[in-house]
């Protein structure tokens, strides 16, 4: 179900199950399968997905071991029963025995069993310690449960969102055939940096939901009014997901979590523009804002934009990049000054240090920081710059 | 439990035939106080119920056959599902086996009949009040219960009146169940016949006795959450309401608190049918009957310590999480005893393959790959994984439907001869388990890979890579569900044409009820056997 596709050994499944089933299954739904039957069988596999964190990997193993020692004893159980009932019939002449009981045999089929958890339980005490250890993640992503979407808030910078289920309604009902990630697809993905110790904080706004990503091993319940916590470890870049494990209500199905694991400078690039983009949603564009807000909210988008160059006190760096402090474009007329922060600098028809801001700041920000770089140092021009004469600029 | 001579009981009862009093008709069968009349009405109102659930299944099976939305809408979905498993729960297998102890229980022990007659009418006839509240949920405004059997809150504060209809009918039949357990523990401790000590009695009653301590320790206890469910609805409380003080998981702990012992309620009963049938067809005593009472005891009460394994991803402390996976791992160690046990019964011996027989091999061997998927969920970290998919569904279908379901056929057909006087066509049972054996693992065995694969449970519609084994489950569901056509069929033409039975049909039976005449008369034991 991960992104990635299948092993070698799973296609050989595939292949021979396919002839296994193939006879019977032609004669009766023949026709079903060939509708069905072609991205839906693409994906088909028989055990545990493919691990991506270190926990999964040890489920994945701890369940392999299980399974094997169940193996072990099915076999070892059933030859004693299929023996027993080929040798020991009446039509065979098969005289009963009249033994009832036998302590010591008893005693010792007590006393192996129980040795036998004791060779299971100690590995899954291991690797329930380690999955209990969220301390010191390196970042937090709170997720919360609604019916019927996720959202997740990304806690360290101040932004969140809703992630919804982007299969079209059309598919569902079978007006269209179905797209290759059927129900397991979002309009918005979780993204996580890869190698990074995240932690989840999982809560729910109406009922009990479960955030679930098998290829993780992480699955915990998302309970109202508290929040559990989980976390992981991706050390393979990819898209993996998972759906809602609790049931809650109508459109449980339809709920499915999609986490995009990404390396380390794309996350950056995802994060940032996240943040920005965040900034500019949260604001209302048709706001009147005063000089004060204006002022201060500048200073910040100064600082973090623009200082680097112009300096910040607004002398800039002779030579290389101008002061503001008195700059015939801060100081006259204002659309100049819009222009210029909307579409750079341009000389010689080859782009400068002074990018086009249009597409990485919004309205408000640029009108922020135009109206501090007007009132500050030695400027003081009194003017206050309106986010919507900057939309206008925009347009222009 | 060495043989029982008993050349005084037989043709003891059939002197009275002739002189039991009771009504005809329909009034018979409302007003009886006779454990035999009110057994069967419990065994056929469970094949009743379990014909309704089938119906549903098939409906849920339908629906998904295809990815999709074809049939259904995802809400009547979500009540076809809660109420498959209630109606199976409380309307089959609980009713099945009280319908067991209701014929068995006397007959096996020497008594004349359960010790409170009319409490014994009265629990059965709650029933199909409480079953028709139930099904008629379905076509009230807002539709039937659609929070899952498991009826978690907050998601069931939400429901429309179906949901008030199913916590009452949980209440009613909670009732009758405690009224049920209430009878079957008096009658075996106060009506065995005379040297029927506890540790002569057939395993049966044994596993029945420590099943009805169950259940009266448990019923109550669903009854008090279905209750606090209730006045948080309607009247204002907030246990499960975070907003008001309360905790939405407190609901689940106390859920399972009766939900795991109830999985033993339900199986119980079926081990020992089970462990009355092999010694009969293997024509040798049950092996290690000590331990298998030790066992039983221990399974039930291990039951009361493991809940919440039910719970592993609800987030519960480290501590929590290791405790209950020990407990829960523990549990194999009893559950393994009776295995064995059943293995060194058949070990030896000179066996036949009747049809009851067949069933009780075939319990054996699916409900010990159900304790394997059990053991596999025990482990904290895979349960994580597994919880709420396929998995776990494939897992407690191969305890409910292979273990007890199957034990309950194997002994219908065992006791078939004994309660109607006629036989059963033997070659026509035999169709009916191979049919059942292979559909049921059609059906559920790819549940497994399904779970594995990450396919939640409880869902309408699923992505496109779990197609092909859900056609395969659906194909297996539908030729299990015609296989019981098959079953009724066999019933009604043994009961109408079916050969005359011997007295003691299976040379190997050895019980008090086979000491009486086929069929077995009205009344009997009247006065009770020695037992010696």
């Amino acid at each position: 179900m991960a992104a990635e596709s299948l092993t070698g050994k799973g296609m050989a499944l595939r292949a021979s199950s396919r002839s296994r089933l193939g006879a019977a299954l032609q004669w009766s739904i023949g026709p079903a399968l060939a509708v069905a039957g072609t991205a839906a069988h693409a994906e088909r596999q028989y055990n545990l997905q493919d691990p991506v964190t270190p926990i999964a990997k040890q489920i994945l193993d701890l369940h392999t071991y299980i399974l094997w020692i169940c193996v072990v004893i099915f076999i070892g159980v059933f030859s004693v029963m299929f023996y027993s009932i080929f040798a020991h019939r009446k039509s065979k002449g098969h005289q009963a025995a009249q033994f009832h009981e036998n302590t010591l045999v008893e005693v010792v089929w007590t006393i192996i069993p129980f040795l036998i958890l004791l060779f299971m339980a100690f590995p899954a005490t291991k690797t329930i310690l380690a999955m209990k250890d969220a301390s010191a993640p390196d970042m937090t992503v709170k997720v919360t449960g609604y019916q019927w979407k996720w959202s997740y808030d990304y806690l360290d910078h101040g932004f969140g969102f809703y992630s919804n289920l982007s299969t079209p309604y059309s598919q569902i009902h079978g007006d269209e055939p179905k797209g290759e990630h059927y129900l397991l697809e979002v309009d918005n993905p979780m993204v996580v940096p890869v190698g990074k110790k995240v932690r989840v904080l999982i809560t729910a706004n109406d009922v009990i939901h479960s955030w679930s990503v098998p290829a993780f091993g992480v699955k915990q319940d998302a309970i109202p009014g508290f929040v559990r916590d989980s976390w992981f470890r991706a050390e393979k870049p990819g898209i993996y997901r998972g759906q809602c494990s609790e049931l809650c209500g109508k459109e449980h199905g339809f709920m499915p979590i999609v986490v995009e694991v990404k390396a380390a400078d794309d996350y950056a690039k995802w994060l940032d523009e996240h943040k920005k983009a965040a900034a500019a949603a949260a604001d209302d564009p048709n706001k009147v804002w005063d000089q004060r807000e204006l002022m201060a909210r500048g200073e910040k988008i100064f600082t973090a934009n623009c200082a680097a160059c112009h300096q910040a006190n607004g002398k800039g760096v002779p030579g290389a990049f101008p002061a503001l402090d008195g700059s015939q474009v801060v100081t006259g007329p204002k659309d100049g000054q819009i222009k210029t922060v909307l579409n750079g600098v341009v000389k010689n028809g080859q782009p400068t240090a002074m990018v086009p801001w249009r597409n990485t700041l919004s309205d408000i920000d640029i009108a922020a920081v135009i109206t501090y770089t007007r009132n500050s140092w030695g400027n003081h021009t009194g003017e206050t710059i309106q986010p919507s004469e900057v939309k206008v600029a925009r347009q222009g | 439990m060495s043989s029982i001579p008993h050349d005084h009981a037989a043709g003891h009862g059939e002197a009275h035939e002739e002189h039991a009093h009771h009504p005809g008709g329909i009034m018979r069968w409302i007003t009886t106080t006779n454990h035999k009349d009110i057994g069967t009405l419990y065994l056929w109102f469970a094949f009743i119920m379990f014909l309704a659930g089938g119906t549903l299944a098939l409906t849920i099976r339908s629906e998904l056959f295809h990815p999709g939305l074809q049939l259904v809408d995802p809400e009547f979905f979500n009540s076809l599902t809660t109420l498959h498993g209630l109606i199976m729960i409380f309307g089959a297998i609980m009713p099945a086996a009280v319908g067991f102890a209701n014929w068995q229980v006397p007959m096996m022990i020497g008594a004349p009949d359960m010790a409170f007659a009319r409490l014994n009418n009265w629990s059965f006839w709650l029933l199909p009040f409480a079953a028709t509240l139930l099904i008629s949920s379905f076509f009230v405004p807002g539709g039937a219960a659609a929070g899952g059997w498991t009826l978690y809150a907050p998601l069931s504060v939400q429901a429309g009146m179906g949901m008030d209809m199913t916590i009452f009918a949980i209440h009613i039949m909670g009732a009758s169940s405690i009224m049920g357990s209430i009878n079957i523990i008096t009658t075996i401790l106060n009506l065995r016949a005379p040297g029927m000590t506890l540790m002569k009695m057939p395993l049966f009653v044994w596993t029945w006795l420590i099943t009805a301590y169950l259940l009266i320790a448990v019923m109550p206890v669903l009854a008090g959450t279905v209750t606090m469910l209730l006045t948080d609805r309607h009247f204002g409380t907030s246990f499960f309401n975070a907003a008001g003080g309360g905790d939405p998981v407190m609901f689940q702990h106390i859920f399972w608190f009766f939900g795991h012992p109830e999985v033993y309620i339900m199986i119980l009963p079926a081990f020992g049918i089970v462990s009355t049938i092999l010694p009969t067809f293997s024509r040798k005593p049950l092996f290690g009957y000590a331990s298998m009472v030790y066992a039983t005891a221990s399974i039930a009460i291990l039951s009361f310590l493991v809940w919440a394994h039910h719970m592993f991803t609800v987030g519960m402390p480290a501590a929590g999480q290791l405790f209950f996976m020990y407990m829960t791992m523990l549990i194999a160690v009893p559950t393994g005893v009776k295995v064995f046990n059943w293995l060194a019964t058949m070990w030896r011996g000179s066996m036949t393959f009747e049809t009851p027989m067949l069933f009780a091999i075939g319990f054996i061997f699916l409900f010990t790959m159900g304790g394997f998927t059990g053991l596999v969920l025990a482990i904290t970290p895979v349960d994580i994984q597994l919880q709420d998919t396929y998995y776990v569904v494939a897992h407690f279908h191969y305890v409910l439907v292979a273990g007890s379901l199957f034990a309950f056929f194997g002994g219908i057909y065992y006791w078939l001869p004994k309660w109607s006087g006629k036989m059963y066509d033997e070659t026509l049972g035999k169709w009916h388990f191979w049919l059942s054996m292979i559909f049921f693992n059609v059906t559920f065995f790819p549940m497994h890979f399904l779970g594995l694969a990450g396919m939640p449970r409880r869902i309408a519609d699923y992505p496109a890579q779990f197609t092909d084994w859900n056609e395969v489950a659906t194909i297996g569901a539908f030729g299990f569900g015609l296989s019981q056509i098959l079953f009724l069929f066999i019933v009604l033409k043994a009961l109408r044409f079916g050969a005359p039975a011997p007295a003691r049909p299976w040379d190997g039976a050895d019980t008090l009820e086979w000491t009486l005449p086929s069929p077995v008369p009205y009344h009997t034991f009247e006065t009770p056997p020695v037992v010696s």
